[in-house]
């Protein structure tokens, strides 16, 4: 079994369904076959990537199923694995995708079976950027999901879709352009662009806040932080359903990623330097965005300011860097692609029925769709951070490893935790409680079966991560302990340096 | 040396070929009647052929150093043939179509690509100039070719009178060289130059604007949109790709070869074309709506992005240009083999909207063109972002960040027009079809969209050709 290339085969099985798709012959059979190919493709995808976590040594903080071939000549190597940070992501993805794919299937109805060609390359893209180590290949999957997002965006969106599809493309291509200066830029400062080995490179300190910057650059609007937000509400509104389930749960992950991955460990003195701008930034998302939130009169946008929000617990964990505040600022991450992926398929179901995400079309809905309230219900409060759901035990971690750090900025940010209850209560009781007044509405039909079958996972996860979050925290335990303890030692030795002088 | 054996000539047989065969395809289109298809099969033959030899003629310098044949022509004069043999196999149709059946066109093609070959091979300022105007008066002829027509006989004279004046300034450079050093030769220049005297640095300056003239390079550019738009469709595909192949060869050779004391005085010059040529080529085909005017500012812009790797002036700068050059062919072919497409039956359309809602009535067309599109812009993982990688990693390892982060920057500009002409394709409802492609359109396009799509995956061999070739200039 050693020879199996497994993380190869998890991040191009999406490329062989894409093969089979466009083979089909366009008959009136082809949009239900595409549908199908689509689906099970994503299964044995999710199925190959469960292998992984099965046969991953959580004990151990190196790179596991180690794939290297030549590639770029010289200038770059083919470099596949994962460990303990970028293991959970990769199966929140394979994760999802059957999800969206089921959660497609009948709210698209036009052009079947390029939807879900771009779907299914948009997986290739997500799992190889986590499972990367080399810089140019991780740069080549990063930015190659851009392209299938912008079609997914600006075919199948809404009635600003080209505006929104542009934004998003233009605002991340111009992130990460200055990161891909910065990648050239260490290549040849260690002559190599192998994560691994960049990981254990110390950059020289008057490069370090230079390439950190560039990264920032590119991650910060990735994430998206403040004030680099602002594609994101307007993505996520005209985006279809499923688009916005993997723009909110997996692309914005990337950016957390690749903070944990490069900025944190291989720039650890600017790291250091500029995590009070990183609090700053955090503090103001957690707080300002979460105040936009609550004046929203759109479910998508309320949804995606919230995202802002709570990613901004996310980059205060990080830059904490102690070990509650980066497996939390993980832990997050996870749990916040969970709950905002449900709550996104949960605007799809009323959008899918009604054709709009306006607040003020919907009202006392619990009197028609009893199963979906109470679906609704458990993920509004897991985005408020009930204790028992996922959401609680990242804020909590998060706002724990902050505050060692520093307390004030700890304490700004628990008042986003009060906000967030107030705007994703006040949605809930828009849309869900009150009379079902709107005649529009008096014929709305409760959730079917598939949607339930969709949901089915997502309640369960969020339930399980509340109560036993161990699941996730053993798995990246060991990387996030090497991490810091090479974080600190880099910090440490720079400090008895100072002092001796 | 003196010639003292015909295999002493054997590092110029692909010129030698090319020139001949050229002159036996005259013979035949003048003295046998109808004789336009074997004319043109004869010519694509001959390009194939001479691909080949050129790949395989051994290294060295003939005629007293100014005809030079080393890893960095062989590179450059293999892409030449392959865009001039594609160029022709692109016109087929067309020429058939709108009537325009002489055989002379592509006997002017070979010309001209013989032209093209000895300036790439140019030893000196002498062999530069003669390769220069060989390649530059087929090249005005054929963009006169249609010559019933205003517009194609208006890009001819413009190109004419503009290319003249830039080869005056190109010769005045060369003298005022060869009257500061008192050589000709390009190493001969090299040793002479030491102190930069300000007599050469003047030859220089004429001597760049001459070059950018030929790469279509801000400030020497504005003939570039006028020639493009009104050369008929296949010439313009031809101009896109092979003469600014051998155009950007000679800046580099020269460059590198002659100047390789006085780094300092021409890198500015060079980084200033760059950049402006990046910028306007970014900016200026925002508002384009005529597709060919479109492809001439993305050029101007392209050779912006290829100079960055000459301002680098480093092997790893002009290795980033040979594959920027190499993968700008492949990209260049594939766009104007859909440009060509364009068809429908009242005539050729060029107005970007005619593409509107092109996924649904040509899936397969709009998909490549997409793809070609994507990776113009430079959008991983297609060939594109590889070219603006190497080229951007010379820069920095010449320390020339200002440079790299103005291109970057220019780069996402320049996305927005090729995303734009993507939504028109994928997003806008669907206006009426074209009229089928013709199948050699089909293969060019289906090449080269493939080989965008695909170079991620197997890169190495040309980025180590070009390597090779680039090294054997220091």
């Amino acid at each position: 079994m050693a020879g199996w290339p497994i993380l190869s085969v998890t991040t191009f099985l999406p490329i062989a369904g894409v093969l089979f798709i466009a083979l089909l012959r366009d008959d009136a059979s082809a949009t239900r076959n595409a549908r199908w190919v689509a689906l099970w493709t994503t299964i044995i995808t999710f199925a190959v990537s469960l292998q992984l976590l099965w046969r991953f040594d959580p004990s151990s903080p190196e790179f596991q199923f180690v794939e290297k071939r030549a590639w770029l000549g010289g200038f770059g190597t083919y470099h596949m694995g994962v460990d303990g940070i970028s293991l959970p992501f990769v199966i929140l993805t394979t994760a999802l995708m059957p999800l969206c794919i089921a959660a497609s299937w009948l709210s698209i109805r036009e052009r079947v079976k390029e939807y879900m060609i771009a779907f299914l390359v948009l997986e290739t893209l997500m799992v190889g950027t986590f499972c990367a180590l080399d810089l140019v290949l991780f740069y080549l999957f990063f930015e190659g999901g851009l392209i299938p997002m912008f079609l997914i965006i600006g075919v199948w969106g809404g009635p600003r879709r080209v505006y929104a599809s542009f934004k998003f493309f233009l605002y991340t291509l111009l992130g990460s352009v200055l990161m891909l200066l910065a990648i050239m830029a260490m290549y040849w400062q260690a002559n190599t662009t192998d994560i691994a080995v960049l990981l254990r490179h110390a950059f020289p300190r008057d490069m370090q806040p230079w390439l950190w910057l560039a990264f920032l650059a590119s991650f910060a609007v990735k994430l998206p932080m403040w004030p680099v937000h602002t594609w994101l509400p307007d993505a996520h509104v005209e985006a279809p359903t499923a688009g916005s389930v993997i723009l909110a749960a997996i692309l914005l992950k990337m950016g957390g990623y690749g903070f944990l991955r490069f900025s944190l460990p291989m720039f650890p003195h600017a790291s250091h330097d500029f995590a009070p701008l990183i609090f700053a930034l955090s503090v103001v998302a957690i707080v300002y965005t979460s105040l936009v939130a609550l004046v929203q009169e759109d479910m998508k946008k309320l949804i995606a300011y919230s995202s802002v929000a709570h990613m901004g617990f996310v980059t205060m964990g990080i830059f904490a860097a102690t070990a509650q505040g980066v497996a939390g600022g993980i832990f997050q991450m996870v749990s916040h692609g969970i709950v905002s992926a449900a709550l996104f398929l949960c605007v799809g179901v009323v959008y899918d029925r009604m054709h709009s995400h306006e607040i003020s079309t919907y009202g006392g809905l619990v009197n028609r769709m009893p199963v979906y309230a109470a679906v609704f219900m458990l993920f509004t409060l897991a985005n408020v951070g009930l204790p028992g759901t996922s959401g609680f035990v990242g804020e909590f971690l998060t706002l724990l490893g902050t505050f060692k750090i520093n307390a004030v900025v700890a304490t700004l940010a628990t008042l986003g935790v009060i906000l967030s209850a107030a705007y994703a209560l006040w949605l809930y009781r828009k849309v869900i409680f009150g009379a079902l007044e709107k005649p529009s509405l008096a014929a709305i039909t409760d959730m079917s079966w598939r949607e339930i079958a969709v949901f089915a996972p997502l309640v369960i996860l969020t339930i399980l991560l509340g109560i036993y979050p161990k699941a996730i925290l053993d798995i990246s335990s060991a990387s996030v302990i090497a991490l810091l303890d090479n974080y600190q030692h880099a910090i440490g030795a720079a400090k008895s340096a100072a002092l001796m002088r | 040396m003196t010639i003292t054996s015909a295999s002493m000539l054997l590092p110029a047989l692909p010129e030698i070929i090319l020139a001949v065969g050229a002159m036996a395809l005259l013979m035949l289109g003048a003295y046998c009647g109808r004789s336009t298809p074997a004319v043109n099969l004869g010519a694509i033959l001959l390009l194939i052929a001479a691909a080949f030899v050129a790949a395989s003629v051994p290294n060295g310098r003939l005629f007293g150093g100014s005809f030079v044949v080393d890893d960095f022509a062989r590179f450059l004069k293999i892409l030449v043939y392959i865009g001039s043999g594609f160029a022709i196999v692109m016109s087929l149709d067309y020429l058939e179509a709108e009537r325009q059946q002489i055989f002379e066109y592509s006997i002017l093609i070979l010309l001209s690509t013989v032209g093209m070959g000895m300036l790439i091979s140019a030893g000196d300022l002498i062999a530069l100039y003669l390769g220069l105007e060989l390649m530059s008066l087929a090249l005005y002829v054929v963009a006169a070719s249609n010559r019933d027509s205003v517009r194609s006989t208006e890009a001819g004279l413009k190109y004419f009178v503009l290319g003249a004046l830039s080869s005056g300034m190109l010769l005045y450079g060369c003298s005022l060289i060869y009257g500061f050093t008192g050589n000709v030769s390009f190493a001969g220049i090299a040793k002479a130059s030491g102190q930069g005297e300000i007599g050469l640095i003047f030859g220089l300056v004429f001597l760049f604007a001459g070059f950018c003239f030929k790469v279509s390079a801000v400030p020497f550019h504005m003939w570039t949109p006028d020639v493009y738009e009104g050369a008929p469709t296949p010439v313009t595909a031809f101009f896109a790709a092979a003469p600014k192949i051998a155009g950007i060869a000679i800046f580099a050779r020269a460059t590198i070869s002659a100047f390789p004391g006085i780094v300092p005085q021409w890198q500015q010059i060079v980084v200033f074309v760059s950049i402006a040529s990046m910028i306007l080529g970014a900016f200026a085909a925002i508002g384009q709506r005529n597709i060919k005017r479109l492809m001439a500012y993305s050029s101007i812009g392209h050779m912006g992005f290829a100079l960055i790797g000459l301002a680098a002036g480093t092997a790893e700068g002009i290795q980033g240009v040979l594959v920027y050059m190499a993968i700008y062919l492949a990209m260049t072919l594939g766009a104007f083999a859909v440009i060509l497409a364009m068809r429908r039956p009242e005539g050729m359309v060029e107005d970007i909207n005619d593409l509107s809602g092109l996924a649904r009535s040509n899936p397969a067309m709009a998909f490549f063109l997409a793809l070609l599109l994507f990776s113009l812009a430079g959008i991983p993982p297609l060939a594109g972002f590889f070219a603006k990688y190497y080229v951007f990693l010379g820069a920095i390892k010449a320390g020339l960040y200002g440079l790299a982060v103005i291109g970057v920057l220019a780069s996402v500009v320049g996305a927005y027009y090729y995303l734009l002409i993507v939504k028109i394709m994928y997003f806008d409802e669907p206006a009426a079809a074209f009229k089928p492609m013709p199948g050699e359109l089909k293969a060019v396009l289906g090449i080269a969209g493939l080989f965008n799509l695909l170079f991620f995956v197997y890169p190495a061999p040309l980025i180590e050709a070009a390597g090779v070739a680039a090294r054997s200039l220091f």
